[in-house]
Order: structure tokens, then sequence, then C-alpha cells
């Protein structure tokens, strides 16, 4: 054996046949993806720390279950890279933070642990903003991740890293968290395959807490497929998150092939304003190759979307402050020197956060702090609802939304970052799918005319219709590529 | 909407935050930026609205609670592992009584 393909272009149903074929084993995928994956990594920064070890011995007990004849697991062979703010035993866990340099977990995410289960092996870590606060991964401590794409570009964030990687082949899928558009966005920038799953369709344990009512785990890959089996391997509930839907999992691989005809596909009119040009015609050439598949395209109004932001940085921020709170010096690798309790958690805390961590736990805490309570997070909590309603609205008429990912393509190095009111508006069209917690996903429908760069539709669908959307996003691969 | 670097500097306190001048006034800039953003919720009349604190909840009330049998923690060498100091099986910390 030693046929393996290009594993830059690798899929897992490529894998899976290869396999099963005899044409490889998984050791061998997984070797010539690690070799590559560490000489191709300098140029975008996707990787913070590699897992050679751990995904060998993965694909070494792959190998021994074909070899005795036992079913491998779906994911048996498949290179698999985790986002740094999902927990791994015994593998550096940063969060893309200073205050987390040194932390080995001493677990690891249920998500990590089915994935593993399912025969995926863990090739690495990924880059990501800062406790995935941020929408171009600047603000990671460990450097920047370049859009394999234009590498003086931005890959989109939170989940930079993990987008990157699966574009640049370093990784056949990833793992990614999504809060206010963390995998759908970077998915968009690189031309990539990303999926937010319904609120509680993942379990968020070991995922490390930014918001726990927004944080979602979900699957990058090169196709709708790949995401597919992904997802379909980790979903699913699990008693170590209380939040963690009790709903079946669908077969979303089986479902998604079945045809679109009919299906009632909602357009936001509010996702259509302020489009930059580039952007627009990709999207609406995509709606029209959903006409052609036969949907049934109808117009609908979304009209809390212009206040999905405002609402989102409340809650998220609010969130966030307590949630980092556990950050102090304590517990977690870093201290720094101090004479009191008290100056030692100012100082640890002003020392290992970088400027937007802080940014966001200053807003939170402001937004919390007595006598403000009721002007902003009461406030936020109820539009948060108004803002839920218009989808279960729209989901009345509709089967699923489409729409943009974001409002324009991949922004340079730099463009964005002393200004964060315009980084945050960048998320426009995401915030309001985390906020109300239907599934969505951003699949690739074409690069701009002028630059060259990846667009990203969006797709939502009803809470648990996950099946729904991938079958929209699967006939729309298939017809775009045909 | 503006906010003066007292109030930055009292919410730091809050958040056990320590910021440089520096940090302080680019905050305060920044902040002010952000909360004159939020005002446009102020449009909204959002007195009847029930406030959305659980985004999904599907099974009943007591479906997340399990039997009452002991499972396996981390083990205390597990749990202090990654602290900066510990000793005898505790995290340590500076003095927080004065003699």
């Amino acid at each position: 054996m030693s046929g393996v393909p290009s594993v830059s272009e690798l899929t897992i149903s490529r894998i899976r046949e290869g396999l099963r074929k005899k044409q490889f084993s998984a050791a061998e995928v997984v070797t010539a993806q690690l070799e590559f994956a560490e000489r191709e990594n300098p140029k975008t920064n996707a990787f913070l720390t590699f897992s050679s070890e751990r995904a060998l011995e993965a694909a070494n007990r792959a190998d021994a279950r074909i070899v005795k004849g036992e079913n491998p697991g779906t994911l048996a062979g498949v290179p698999l890279g985790v986002k740094d703010v999902i927990v791994t035993k015994g593998l550096r866990t940063t969060c893309g933070s200073k205050m987390l340099e040194h932390y080995i977990p001493p677990y690891d995410a249920t998500a990590v642990i089915r994935l593993e289960e399912a025969g995926a092996a863990i090739v690495g870590k990924l880059n990501c903003d800062e406790f995935a606060m941020g929408s171009s991964n600047e603000n990671s401590a460990f450097g920047p991740v370049r859009n394999p794409v234009a590498p003086d570009r931005v890959p989109g964030g939170s989940s930079g890293g993990s987008a990157a990687a699966v574009a640049q082949g370093t990784c056949v899928v990833s793992l990614g968290s999504d809060t206010g558009g963390s995998i759908r966005q970077p998915a968009s920038f690189c031309g990539v395959v990303g999926v937010t799953p319904t609120y509680g369709r993942v379990s968020r344990y070991g995922l490390v807490a930014f918001a726990s009512s927004l944080d979602h785990i979900g699957p990058f890959g090169r196709t709708v497929e790949d995401a597919a089996f992904v997802l379909n391997a980790m979903a699913g509930r699990d008693d170590r998150d209380a939040t963690s839907a009790f709903a079946p999992v669908d077969d979303y691989c089986a479902l998604m092939k079945q045809d679109v005809k009919g299906m009632k596909v909602g357009l936001p009119r509010e996702y259509f304003e302020g489009l930059a040009d580039d952007t627009g015609d990709l999207i609406h050439k995509a709606i029209g190759k959903l006409k052609d598949l036969g949907c049934e395209i109808r117009d609908i109004s979304l009209p809390n979307t212009k206040y999905a932001v405002a609402c989102y940085y409340i809650i998220a921020t609010a969130e966030a402050s307590s949630n980092l709170a556990r950050y102090d010096g304590v517990r977690y690798t870093i201290r720094a020197d101090a004479d009191t309790l008290s100056d030692m958690y100012r100082n640890t805390r002003g020392a290992g956060f970088g400027a937007e961590v802080k940014r966001r736990i200053m807003l939170g805490t402001y937004v919390l702090s007595a006598g403000y309570y009721d002007a902003y997070y009461l406030k936020a909590q109820k539009v948060r609802a108004l803002v839920a309603q218009d989808f279960a609205k729209a989901f009345q008429e509709v089967d699923a939304i489409v729409g943009p990912v974001s409002p324009f393509t991949a922004f340079r190095l730099g463009e964005k970052i002393d200004d964060p009111m315009s980084m945050y508006l960048s998320d426009i069209y995401t915030i309001t799918g985390d906020l109300s917690g239907v599934p969505c996903m951003s699949v690739p429908c074409g690069k701009s005319k002028s630059e060259g760069l990846p667009v990203g539709l969006q797709i939502f669908t009803r809470h648990f219709d996950e099946a729904t959307m991938f079958r929209l996003a699967w006939n729309y691969e298939r017809a775009s590529k045909g | 909407m503006k906010l003066t670097t007292d109030e930055v500097r009292y919410v730091a306190d809050l958040a056990n935050l320590r910021l440089s001048d520096e940090e302080i006034v680019r905050m305060s800039h920044d902040l002010a930026g952000i909360l004159t953003h939020v005002e446009q919720l102020n449009e909204l009349d959002v007195e009847d609205v029930a406030p959305m604190a659980q985004v999904l909840y599907e099974a009943d009330e007591i479906a997340t609670l399990r039997e009452d049998h002991p499972q396996n923690p981390l083990t205390n060498p597990e749990a202090v592992a990654n602290a900066p100091i510990s000793g005898a099986g505790y995290y340590k910390v500076p003095l927080v009584i004065e003699k």
C-alpha cells in the first residue's frame, strides 16, 4: 500500500473508500497529512500545536480494527483539527490566550471523545481569536492566521484557524465554535463549509465557556457531506451538559440526498440591504440555482435584524464577564506577583488578557452593574425574544431561509482592528442565528469577480431540522459544481 | 453617550482588571462608542415582551436530573496540576488574613 492521494484534497468518503479497498492504511493517511501540515502550516499559522503521537495512535487503532474485520468507525483515519477552545486531555489548550499558554486539560470535551470513538485522528489544535472573541483571528496571543486564499487577508474569526486549515488542506475536517458567527463567517471567508447546529445539538462539555447561552460547537469541511459526517458522529444528548438536547439525531448523510423540489425558501429582505456588489451578485446567482432545482422562493422579513448586534453585545459580554472570572491566578497556570490576594487577581488578569477580551469583560461588567441591569441586560433579553420570534414566524411560511453570511469578503489584516464597532457590525447576518438558536451554515457559492475572494451562502432552518439544511446545501453544492 | 475615566476605573475595579492609564483612556472611548450603538434598542417597545433566558428546552422539567450515584471526579493531583502554585494538595494564594 502507499496509494494515498493528494492529502490537501482528501474527503471523508474518499478515505472510507480507500480503506475499504485497501488502497492505503489509516496510518498512511495520517502520516502523509501530518507531514504536509507541518511543512505548510507556517504559511497560515492555523495550527498552534500538533499532536502527531495521538493522531498516529488513533490511526493504528483504526488499522487494527480493519485487520480484525471490525468496523473502524465512520471517521477512521480522518485527520481532524480542533479549535483551541475545546479541551483535549493531556494536549495543551490555550484559547489563543497568554492566560492559558501552558494549560494542559485533565479531561476531553464530549465532542472530542465521540469523534475519536468514531475513529477520527486529532492532528492538532487550531489558532483562534482569544477566548473566541473576534471576527478576524487577529486577537490571538499567538499571532494572526492568514487566509490561505489570499495571504494578506484575514481568514475571519473567531474560528479562523479551523477554516484556514481545512481550506489549506492541513487537515480534512475541523471543529470550531460559534457564539456570534465564529464558524460561518470564517467558512465564508476561506471558501469552505461551516455548520452551526441547533443550540444544544452538540454538547458544550469541554468547550471553554465564552457566552453559555450562545456557544455552539460545529464542524468545518471541504464538502457538505464531510461536515454532515462529523456532526452525525458528535451530536446528541450528553448528561454532562444540562443544556444539551434530547431530540433524536437524524441521519444527515442519508437524508440530504433527497431532492429539494417544492422546498419553500425565504429571502429576508433585511439581509440584502448594504451588501457589497460582488457578494450580492454571487448570492443572487446562488438563489437562481435554487430556483432551477425547483425551490419555491419567497420574500420574507426578519424585522428585528437591525437590533441584533446591539442585543448580542450586551448578552454575550455579560455572560463572558461572568465566565471569565475564573481566570484569577489561582487555578490556571499564570500568576502575576502581588502582596495581597486582590492585587494578585487584578495584576494576573491585567497581564494575561488581551485588549479585546478586556474590552468585553469591561462592557459585560458595566451592563450588569448596579443600576444598569434593567436598562441593558434585561432589555437585551427581551429583544432577543423578538429576534427569535422573527424566525419562528418566518418558519411558519418557509422551510429554509437563505442569504449572505457576511456583507463583504475577507478584509485585509489590520484593516478593522482599531475600530471595534465596525468589526462587531460585520457579524450582522450571523448573530441572529445564535440569538435564536436555529441551525445555520455557510456553503461556498463562488469567488468575487474583482478580487477572487470566496463568498458563502448562509442557510437557516427550524430548530433541530439540520436534515433540511444539509439537504438544501448538498443539492446546491452538487448543482453549482455540475 | 460618554464615560468618564473615573467610571471606567470603577468598572475595572468590579471586574478585577488592572488597566494602565493609557488603557483606561482607550477603554472610555471604545465603551462609549459601543454603548452609543446600543442606545438604538430604546426605539423598541418591549414592555410586554417576556425576556428570553432559556434558548431552547424541549424535554420535561426533571429530564436533566440523574440518579444520585457517586461518579469518579478528578483526582486531587489532577485538579491542582495546572495551578501556578500548589502544595499538600491545595491551591496556594497570597496572605488573605493578617496575623
